[in-house]
């Protein structure tokens, strides 16, 4: 750390533009679009652009770029774009519009998301959000978005934590898979137009860079196992988060941030690596055989309340399983985020209560055989609402949740712990999304702009589907517009064999070590360590450890591995190792960043930096900048940090509050 | 507390589209009640791996029941016994102490077979290319409230459209017919007033493309609602040939 610190000191600090338009906030994406340069619609169709992932983000703007007439090239890691991890969101989708009369606007959403960021999003970046925030909601109920609507026919919200009105629009506790159909309808349209071509079950491996812009990828055929090349104007990644750094995590499967560390090598800046989500309401782990850790939606917390119990000896009882949750009389009962924050109670942001429930577990109060869980409980709900109506809203997460604890939650409170959910830090983008690399651009949860240090829900759809609908289409348009002469690169360019070139020989590389350890058992014990040292509490010392521990593990990694098979045809253990190689690198940036930032905020807590009750304290004076890491040119060397000074105009910055 | 249970799990191996497969026997030991069934797939692999032979391939993906990704055929039924569930939600807890269970992909001659349990369902993305959406362009929406629509229908669309396209429905039907699924589509935009513009051309496109496909015809079995883990109701079936039997006399 300290060779760190020096290194910084001497380097000749690059400049970072995040281009922000000039003029008042609430003015500054209408200036924008007004001067922004546009590309004629005969021009369009000589431009090629290259989106991979199709998820909210991915899949939305694959769709609206063809609808605008250029051409578009769609890759996707699973069999059919409609299965991209945005579909597993639950709760629902955030948007300015004040249906409910109870004093929403354009500003507050922009204000909440800021604060709950913990001051430490890009001003710009939020408010344009919140202002395209209503365009989604139009668009996705115009695509056939089945919204949950009231009886009059109009469309109904629930409120979610960090906010004090209901602007979340849903679609049962499914939201995320009916805007996700919704983006997909679009995109599929696209494709019988033959505007996208798709790619299915394909892994982009690399980013090609000509003449220092980006301009193509080498993408992996899943099933082939053949390395394939790809040229376009502008590359776009829609690649999603890192959580699965962790293995353990709410992610799917195949998430992976093995194309974010493909741009972070060549040269993109990665932003804030150490915000990383810890979501309080999931399922607490039951085993070592554990492959995923399964969400609750956050919306249970609009009526369920979360409590431990008060007396230490009911705690020791209900660990043992000698004493059940709904014995326990109301007085001995610790509503503890009612008891501190009375203000937001249990609807406080993700951050605040994930902490507090680690608190309340730490000091031996939690409810399961590992004493690591606390109770989420409907009992008042169900008195006040009836059975019935809690059934309609939560029906189907009350059945998941039985089916995989074999615990009814009707008749016994649920049993829920924090888990690693979203990934606030990701690709540095500037105001126009794109990437410190030229023509490269990122959107979705896999850049860094919109969250800050903290995410609040239903944001995470609302990011994804305002970047891909009402962002990127204009922003990439400035862009392109001296582009239009470039002729169509051919994928036989020098960049294009090197780069594959390189690939090719990382997977032999990986083939040949022929060691004796599964991809998964070594993934396993590095998202241990992650989750010990780099999760929801961190201290110098604990990551200090962990990135000395992160070297034995890499060592190990490269020295000790086994995969089956061969490089030809489908291999999924090859797939696995390679993005195994890439979370390593990642978990060690993760770490880097959390050991600079002396400070506690959101989602990243270092436990020497709290006040006396425990909460997070930030440090303005030092910490007010977005920390964006430079790749060093070797895995062996410490990335280098180059910083993004942070400007607020429209919002004073201040401690956050949700007591009163 | 769950036991813990030992089983013979008798599963389909298969190199490649056009290899012949067979049924391999593995004993499993000890396998906790609340692992999930592509855990101890998981823990199989790893047996495997340690062993130096190739891990059994199948789809899996969010492993929460929503992405639709897997598709394994389980003692003769699409994600096996549980009703309601994907694959990925069923635990070890449904299972005996001493079962033989056995593992086959999805068997249909719309669905062949890529490696192991993995299938090729792009078919369904075909037939939702052919007319499962709603034409217009991003920007041009009015308010979203615009357009009342009443809850009954609304929920009826969201029934509808709850569908997460895994093809247990095909694999279920002796017929190996998609109707379940392409009829979910239709219902959902017919019963919207936004669907109701291209909802003529929409069936018509999507039938002849399910049908150019190679997927059966239905002859109302019910076995695709009776399988499918989203509950997708027959009901949609007949919108489908409603719909389908109007637009045709447009003609």
């Amino acid at each position: 750390m300290e060779d760190l610190k020096k290194e910084q000191k001497t380097a000749a600090q690059p400049v970072i533009d995040s281009k922000i338009p000039e003029g008042p906030i609430a003015e500054k994406w209408t200036n924008y679009k007004a001067h922004q340069k546009l590309v004629n619609p005969a021009n369009k169709r000589r431009l090629d652009i290259i989106v991979v992932g199709t998820g909210l983000a991915g899949a939305s703007a694959a769709s609206s770029l063809a609808e605008m007439g250029f051409n578009v090239l769609n890759f996707c890691i699973q069999d059919s774009p409609r299965r991209a991890h945005s579909i597993a969101a639950q709760g629902g989708i955030n948007a300015a519009k004040n249906y409910q009369n109870d004093g929403d606007s354009v500003y507050r959403l922009f204000y909440d998301t800021v604060k709950g960021g913990d001051y430490r999003a890009r001003e710009s970046n939020v408010y344009r959000l919140a202002e395209v925030s209503n365009s989604i909601i139009d668009q996705c109920v115009a695509q056939g978005v089945p919204f949950a609507r009231e009886y009059g026919g109009l469309l109904d919200n629930r409120s979610f934590g960090g906010a004090q009105v209901s602007r979340t629009f849903y679609a049962r506790g499914q939201t995320g898979q009916q805007l996700l159909l919704g983006a997909y309808s679009s995109l599929n349209r696209q494709i019988q137009l033959g505007k996208v071509k798709s790619y299915n079950r394909y892994e982009m491996q690399d980013v090609v860079m000509i003449d220092g812009r980006a301009r193509g990828i080498i993408a992996k055929n899943l099933i082939t196992g053949e390395l394939e090349r790809f040229a376009a104007h502008a590359v776009v990644i829609a690649t999603g988060g890192y959580g699965n750094v962790y293995f353990l995590s709410t992610n799917a499967m195949s998430c992976n941030c093995t194309a974010a560390m493909a741009c972070y090598r060549k040269g993109a800046y990665f932003a804030n690596p150490a915000y990383v989500q810890i979501h309080p309401t999931c399922i607490p782990v039951h085993g070592d055989k554990q492959s995923k850790l399964t969400l609750m939606s956050e919306s249970l917390r609009n009526d369920g309340r979360i409590w431990v119990p008060k007396k230490l000896e009911d705690a020791k009882k209900i660990q043992a399983g000698t004493l059940q949750g709904r014995d326990i009389p109301e007085a001995d009962r610790d509503y503890y985020l009612e008891r501190r924050y009375p203000a937001f109670g249990n609807l406080v942001p993700r951050d605040v209560a994930s902490r507090a429930a680690k608190e309340r577990c730490d000091a031996g109060f939690g409810v399961n055989n590992t004493g690591l869980a606390v109770f989420l409980d409907f009992s008042d709900a169900i008195e006040r609402l009836g059975k019935e109506t809690v059934g309609q809203r939560y029906g189907n997460l009350f059945d998941m949740y039985e089916e995989i604890t074999d615990v009814n939650p009707y008749e016994n409170p649920m049993m829920i712990y924090p888990a690693i959910h979203y990934t606030m830090g990701g690709i540095w983008v500037d105001y126009e999304l794109q990437t410190s690399l030229k023509g490269l651009f990122a959107i979705g949860e896999c850049n860094f702009s919109d969250h800050g240090a903290n995410r609040l829900g239903a944001s995470a759809l609302m990011q994804g589907l305002a970047d891909g609908y009402f962002v990127l289409p204009y922003t990439i348009q400035n862009y392109l517009s001296d582009q239009i002469t470039v002729p169509r690169f051919k994928t036989d360019a020098p960049e294009f064999d090197a780069t594959e070139k390189a690939v090719q020989a990382h997977i032999d590389k990986l083939m040949n070590i022929k060691g004796k350890r599964s991809v998964d058992s070594i993934h396993k014990e590095f998202g241990r360590l992650m989750w010990d040292y780099v999760g929801m509490g961190r201290t110098k010392e604990g990551l200090e450890t962990a990135l000395a521990k992160m070297k034995e593990i890499r060592k190990e990694f490269e020295t000790n591995l086994f995969i089956p098979g061969s490089k030809e045809g489908m291999n999924v253990e090859l797939d696995k190792a390679i993005r195994l190689g890439d979370f390593i690198t990642m978990g060690e940036l993760v770490a880097y960043d959390a050991l600079n930032r002396q400070e506690s905020c959101g989602g990243h807590f270092r436990e020497e930096y709290q006040t006396e009750e425990g909460e997070a304290k930030r440090d303005d004076e030092n910490y007010f900048y977005v920390a964006c890491w430079d790749y060093p040119g070797s895995e062996d060397k410490a990335p280098k940090l180059i910083k993004e000074a942070l400007h607020y105009e429209a919002i004073k910055v201040q401690t956050r509050n949700y007591k009163a | 507390m769950d036991k813990n249970i030992s089983f013979k799990l008798k599963v389909w191996r298969q190199a490649g589209p056009k290899e012949k497969g067979n049924f391999e026997t593995y004993e499993m030991q000890d396998i906790p009640g609340d692992t999930s069934f592509l855990e101890m797939l998981d823990i199989l692999n790893e047996q495997l791996v340690d062993k130096g032979e190739e891990p059994i391939v199948f789809d899996h993906d969010c492993r929460e029941g929503i992405c639709g990704m897997c598709s394994l055929y389980v003692n003769g039924h699409p994600h096996g016994p549980a009703t309601g569930a994907t694959t990925c939600q069923l635990y070890m807890r449904r299972f005996n102490d001493g079962d033989t269970i056995t593992v086959e992909p999805w068997r249909s001659a719309a669905f062949p077979v890529i490696k192991d349990l993995m299938v090729d369902r792009n078919a369904f993305d075909k037939i939702q290319q052919a007319g499962g959406y709603i034409s217009f362009n991003c920007g041009g929406a009015q308010d979203a409230n615009a357009i009342p629509i009443s809850k009954v229908d609304a929920d009826e669309a969201m029934d509808a459209a709850a569908c997460i396209g895994c093809g247990a429905c095909v694999a279920a039907c002796k017929n190996g017919s998609a109707m379940l699924f392409v009829s979910a589509k239709v219902s959902q935009f017919a019963v919207l007033p936004q669907g109701k513009i291209e909802a003529v051309k929409r069936v018509k496109a999507m039938v002849r493309k399910m049908d150019e496909l190679g997927f059966g015809n239905c002859t109302n079995t019910g076995a695709c609602a009776a399988e499918c883990p989203k509950n997708i109701s027959l009901n949609n079936i007949a919108r489908l040939n409603r719909e389908f039997i109007c637009a045709k006399f447009k003609d």
